[in-house]
């Protein structure tokens, strides 16, 4: 862990001090892979297009956000043809921690080490287990949208199929997809079982750009 | 253009016998899962048996040890058909079916030339190489990739 690294990660989550900026990262994050305007970022916060577009910009500044442009479809009138400024997360990780710690690095050995050894069984036993404790006394019987976001995933519903926008355990589970993908459905699966949510199903769905796992409502309510 | 092809084998050690009930789940993705594989994008060839469409006869290794070697345009073309589709629940479900293999890796990549079919021998080099050197340009794998060289592969 060098410091030049520490500063820069340092400087990037410094840029999140400020609560608008913050929330203006949030909005886009929460859009996964797909890239948001400034417009729809005024919006969601409620403040007006300049001060989206300021925060937007400093937080493209920290490294947190990349910008790009493209002409959005669907409009007409002056300006029309004008490309907008769109912006989504960085692909860079950014950790601070004080003092230096490595547990990405322990993370990793572990995965190697339990890829080796073929102890994925015990993983998953240990994932499910630990998300049933967390699912319970959690928002209840309710919606899992609400137990997803709270365990970092950025769920996103559509009918009855929630995608989720974020992996928690993203570089990790590109370095070793099955044990740390189905780590991570276990997991799912147990926090949906610790919520008593049992009429929605986790599933290992693989697609680029978001976690490898939806959530699929497999029976209504009143069953 | 690139001149080279993404080479990938692998190896894994069955539980039980493919005619066991314990490898029936294995049994039943094989065909669907061989389907994606074809017609996936950047997918070139891949090692089948003398009449018929697998490679689970071919047993250089062990009696108990089955592989699968295959060509991809690109390292990405691989890996999204390996782990950004349902073959990934295939592979999830892995230890249903294989134990560890006793062998310090059990998949290995390598670059050929645009339109030479790797051998099994060959294969086999890889994986010792990979075991043996730990990743280099010569045999490596998805977690230290290394590039296309950009000379058509010389091979030695």
């Amino acid at each position: 862990m060098s410091i030049p690294d520490d500063l820069g990660d340092l400087r990037a989550v410094a840029a999140l001090t400020d609560d608008v900026r913050r929330a203006a990262y949030h909005a886009v994050a929460s859009a996964g892979s797909d890239p948001v305007g400034r417009d729809e970022v005024a919006a969601a916060l409620g403040v007006g297009r300049t001060l989206a577009a300021f925060h937007l910009d400093k937080l493209v500044d920290a490294g947190l956000l990349e910008a790009s442009y493209a002409r959005r479809s669907g409009r007409t009138g002056p300006g029309a043809g004008r490309p907008a400024k769109l912006y989504r997360t960085a692909t860079q990780e950014r950790a601070v921690s004080v003092p230096p710690r490595a547990y990405r690095s322990a993370a990793a050995l572990l995965a190697e080490a339990v890829e080796r050894s073929g102890a994925e069984a015990v993983l998953h036993e240990v994932s499910y287990e630990h998300g049933q404790r967390a699912g319970t006394g959690g928002p209840g019987t309710g919606d899992p949208d609400e137990l997803l976001a709270a365990h970092g995933y950025h769920p996103v519903a559509s009918d009855d199929r929630i995608e989720l926008r974020n992996c928690p355990f993203h570089r990790l589970a590109a370095e070793f997809p099955p044990v740390v993908c189905g780590m991570n459905l276990a997991l799912v699966e147990g926090l949906l079982a610790g919520a008593g949510m049992d009429a929605w199903t986790a599933r290992m769905d693989a697609g680029p750009g978001r976690c490898c796992v939806t959530v699929q409502r497999t029976k209504n309510k009143t069953d | 253009m690139t001149a080279s092809h993404l080479a990938q084998f692998n190896v894994a050690r069955l539980r039980e016998p493919l005619d066991h009930p314990a490898s029936a789940g294995f049994m039943a993705g094989m065909d669907p899962m061989n389907d994606l594989a074809d017609r996936s994008p950047g997918f070139v060839w891949r090692l089948t048996e003398d009449g018929s469409d697998d490679a689970t006869g071919i047993r250089p290794l062990d009696p108990d040890v089955i592989i699968t070697l295959s060509v991809w345009e690109s390292l990405e073309a691989l890996r999204a058909y390996a782990y950004h589709s349902e073959h990934l629940d295939y592979l999830r479900r892995r230890r249903e079916w294989f134990v560890p293999h006793g062998l310090p890796a059990a998949l290995v990549l390598w670059w050929v030339p645009v339109g030479r079919t790797p051998t099994v021998d060959e294969a086999l080099e890889r994986l010792d190489l990979l075991g043996s050197a730990g990743p280099t340009p010569r045999a490596f794998t998805f977690r230290q990739p290394f590039p296309a060289p950009t000379e058509p592969a010389v091979l030695a």
